[in-house]
């Protein structure tokens, strides 16, 4: 689905009829992978009845629905704002500090959502640091003699998660920036053009799929989330769900509720891709190459700064001054818990090898629908996006049946074999977690592989084709090579998603296995989240260098790889 | 591509060890690892017997019910009454036939089929400022009274604690009559209901409410454990409110014994000790939870709320109007 940079197939030309079965196994295998607990949350949905739909029409969905809307409605806006903002800067201008700012401005991605509403109650509400000094200033004896923004509402859900989440539309809207038509825009700059017409015309119109996909993840994420919106006091759609379930015990009506919501989010993103079926960026991928950065000078290079640091301070360093103080704090009382030691291996061993297993099947169907150009090829390709689109205790829920289905066929082998039975290999193992995370981040492999290879000519394939090579050849020697920051850019977002992924991992993991976003859990469950502020910060820490490794990367990357690809498609 | 063998090799170093061995016990639970943690290590030196622990916050019962016949799982620990109905009516726990758990546990706080068994209480209370709130006792029912109009905070309806408590107002008074208590609390209320029982107690330290409904243990810990909250303790007060012609509501820690557990054995062993005399003390001061055997000494500071006269409610009465009662927070809009 997100897929950036659509490889909306060349039209035209190239007619071709030969079968690819490794291509078309690959297709319907991660499919196959990702429909599994969708069609086992459907059935679980269909034993239900719809006796509770009366009731929840009438109380609970306008409301909760209106909830969503303007919560998405207002991330959007503020990730849109912040996103391509602060990346059209960083790309187009030289200021004081872009070259920090270009890998800061990312960073607010590794914190958990929920943990960013904890820290900002802490700070803004009555008894926080904020509203102290005020009282103080002006002589005020309670938080009850003044009006104060509470941020335990819908706007202060907006804003944590607009600032935490727009780091997806900077990300994908300044690869694009960067490699789309530098020389259209030079030459538009040497006709004359002003600064506004240019993005107007030129730049956001090229750049739309790019912020379309960065939207996509990052209200797929808003709508994911529980923690903050339950503890901001936010009824969602997707907490219904968990009322539903756990207050109801009516697991059918919480499938039955997720799968609505499903339909609509499927719904929206064909949509959205419909939408735009006709644009295609051919001539792009000739001519990458960054386009000369404007010195901007005076007040001007103030502004772009200020206009950078301020979601880089809000969605990040504010929060990680505070839970650094809290660190610091808390192991200054209680000392440092050994065990961390122990999480944060399992964490970052469980996320690397999720990581991998993403991106192997993510780029896998990528590489597989470049060579089976069907239309049932890029229903599977859409189909392995889904995953993203639904809660993920939902999703986990969802993914148990199908695993623990496989083990009991594979205790039944073994016992037929050896007379053993070797219990839950899947469900009972980290398996169960990389597999529930490979499902849900897929779509951001996917997406990043159809944009990486939308920017390699077709012709550079035809050309290895007719001289010899196999299509494996082509995807190694060529594709891949050619594609490295979109590996890089894809690696990075799943493995800090995969770092802080909660509902899933909270559910599948195996006994006595924590990770670092289990392990502050606990803690914020216990209202208590500062105790869990060091693992929060080893989370943080372990997602920049990724992070600044990707910038650094795509960057070189794009410079070096230009070169060859000129000359194989010239 | 060799991408696959990877994670199948680490699966092997981090799967939980072979779950059929002697002496384990696979405990499930909804609490947090580290507050049990203690309970655990004692039971281990106790009896021998290792536990390793899964632990979550929604959703056990299903993975219990998924994973079926190969099920790891022994024992089902958790807090509130509703998990244990849940668990029950899932089909996976088998009745524990202990007689020292009936001689422990009174009971109204055991299933009547006895498929499970409380092993610790907490109260629903009343957290009041010292300073604008005069009364040291009051009715669950006056929390409705107009008086308090603006002056009350709670966490989100919805929420399982709050929902008993509901619950309890429904077998008391009646669905009609409950309904009109729950309109006439969301009235009173100061804020949307949002945060957790811990910001309760801080927005009526900050003048945001006068009066506030939360667990018995939060003030303990604020008060004994975190240095940096204790201002919120200090201008609160704890207030053990009544129903009318009642006592307190109270809600449980319980455990249940799997029905397809493989160290069934193990695992009555776990659930019996946690109803012995260390155990139960262990409950009462590192979980600040009223312990439920007779005899065994109450913390300090829970202590000094006064004592706590139970409502004598049983509590599959409270479980068996929980829906209704979720039903009706929908209904009143209260988190809205």
């Amino acid at each position: 689905m997100t897929a950036a940079a659509l490889p909306s197939a060349p039209r035209g030309g190239r007619l071709r009829r030969v079968s690819h079965p490794v291509a078309i196994a690959i297709l319907f295998g991660v499919a196959a992978l990702v429909v599994a607990p969708l069609v086992s949350l459907l059935l679980i949905a269909l034993i239900g009845d719809t006796e509770l739909w009366p009731h929840l029409a009438r109380y609970v969905l306008p409301n909760a629905a209106f909830n969503t809307l303007a919560l998405l409605g207002g991330v959007a806006s503020i990730a849109a704002v912040a996103g391509v903002g602060t990346a059209w800067i960083v790309t187009a201008y030289e200021f004081p500090g872009r070259s920090v700012f270009v890998w800061l401005l990312p960073l607010p991605l590794a914190f958990p959502t929920y943990i960013v509403a904890y820290v900002y109650v802490d700070i803004l509400d009555g008894f926080g640091p904020v509203q102290t000094a005020l009282r103080a200033l002006f002589g005020f004896q309670s938080a009850a003699d003044y009006w104060f923004p509470n941020v335990r509402s819908l706007g202060g859900a907006i804003l944590v998660m607009g600032f935490v989440l727009y780091p997806y539309v900077y990300l994908a809207t300044r690869a694009m920036f960067q490699t789309q038509s530098a020389t259209l825009i030079e030459m538009a700059r040497s006709l004359g053009a002003s600064r506004w017409p240019l993005a107007r015309d030129i730049t956001l119109p090229l750049a739309r799929p790019a912020i379309a996909a960065g939207l996509a993840l990052a209200l797929l994420e808003a709508l994911n989330d529980i923690g903050a919106s339950e503890y901001l006091g936010v009824q969602t759609l997707t907490l219904s769900i968990f009322s539903t379930w756990l207050n109801r015990s009516s697991l059918p009506g919480a499938a039955q509720i997720a799968c609505v919501m499903l339909i609509a989010i499927a719904g929206l993103i064909a949509l959205e891709r419909y939408g735009r079926r006709r644009q295609a960026f051919t001539g792009i991928d000739r001519h990458p190459g960054i386009a000369r950065r404007i010195a901007l000078q005076g007040s001007k290079r103030w502004l772009a700064a200020a206009a950078c640091i301020t979601p880089v301070a809000l969605g990040f360093l504010i929060p990680l001054a505070f839970l650094a103080h809290q660190a610091i704090l808390r192991s200054m009382v209680r000392g440092f818990d050994p065990q961390l030691l122990l999480h944060t291996t399992n964490t970052v061993l469980i996320a690397a090898c999720a990581t991998v297993l993403t991106l192997a099947l993510g780029f896998g169907v990528a590489f597989a629908l470049r060579l089976v150009r069907r239309r049932y090829a890029q229903a599977c390709v859409f189909i392995a996006g889904l995953g993203y689109a639904v809660p993920g205790t939902v999703l986990a829920l969802g993914l148990l049946s199908p695993l623990v289905a496989i083990d009991e066929a594979f205790n039944w082998m073994t016992r037929a074999a050896a007379g053993i039975n070797v219990g839950l290999v899947l469900a009972g193992s980290s398996a169960a977690v990389m597999i529930a995370y490979a499902v849900r981040f897929l779509a951001i492999a996917t997406g990043f592989a159809q944009s990486g290879l939308a920017r390699i000519s077709s012709e550079l394939d035809d050309a290895a084709r007719t001289a010899g090579s196999r299509p494996s050849a082509v995807v190694w020697s060529i594709q891949l090579p050619l594609m490295r920051p979109a590996l890089w850019g894809a690696a990075l977002l799943i493995f800090v998603d995969c770092l802080k992924e909660l509902p899933a991992t909270l559910l599948l993991r195996p006994l006595n296995v924590e990770t670092l976003s289990t392990y502050i859990y606990q803690f914020a469950t216990r209202g208590s989240f500062e105790e869990g502020a060091l693992a929060a910060l080893i989370i943080v820490l372990v997602g920049i260098f990724p992070v600044i490794r990707m910038v650094r990367h795509a960057d070189e990357a794009l410079l070096g790889a230009a070169t060859p690809a000129r000359a194989w498609s010239a | 591509m060799n991408f696959h063998s990877i994670p199948l090799a680490i699966i092997g170093a981090l799967a939980a060890g072979p779950a059929l061995a002697q002496g384990e016990v696979n405990v499930y639970t909804y609490r947090e690892a580290k507050l049990v943690a203690p309970l655990f290590a004692a039971f281990t030196n106790d009896t021998g017997i290792k536990v390793n622990v899964i632990s979550a916050s929604s959703g056990l019962e299903q993975r219990i019910k998924t994973e079926g016949a190969n099920s790891p799982a022994d024992v089902l620990l958790t807090v509130d009454i509703s998990r244990l109905e849940d668990a029950v009516a899932n089909g996976i726990t088998a009745p524990l036939n202990s007689k020292i758990v009936e001689q422990v546990v009174p009971a109204a706080y055991r299933d009547p089929e006895g498929h499970w068994s409380a092993v610790a209480m907490r109260a629903r209370i009343v957290y009041a400022s010292k300073a604008r709130v005069q009364q040291s006792s009051m009715t669950y029912e006056e929390l409705a009274d107009p008086k308090w109009k603006g002056k009350i905070c709670i966490r989100s309806g919805q929420h399982m604690y709050n929902n008993a408590l509901f619950a309890a107002m429904i077998v008391k008074h009646g669905e009609a009559k409950a309904e009109a208590w729950l309109k006439g609390l969301k009235a009173n209320l100061a804020q949307k209901p949002s945060g957790g029982d811990r910001e309760t107690a801080r927005d009526i330290a900050a003048g945001k409410c006068d009066l506030g409904v939360a667990n018995t243990y939060y003030w303990a810990l604020m008060n004994d454990q975190e240095a940096e909250r204790k201002p919120w303790a200090e201008a609160t007060k704890v207030i053990l409110p009544s129903f009318q012609g009642g006592g307190t509501h109270v809600n449980v820690s319980g455990v249940a014994l799997i029905k397809t557990a493989p160290n069934k054995a193990n695992g009555m062993k776990f659930i019996e000790w946690m109803v012995s005399p260390a155990a139960q003390q262990m409950h009462a001061d590192a979980t600040y939870e009223y312990p439920m055997r007779a005899g065994v000494s109450i913390n300090k500071t829970i202590a000094s709320y006064g004592e706590l006269k139970r409502d004598p409610m049983p509590l599959s009465q409270i479980a068996a109007n929980r829906k209704k009662a979720s039903a009706m927070v929908d209904k009143v809009g209260f988190d809205n």
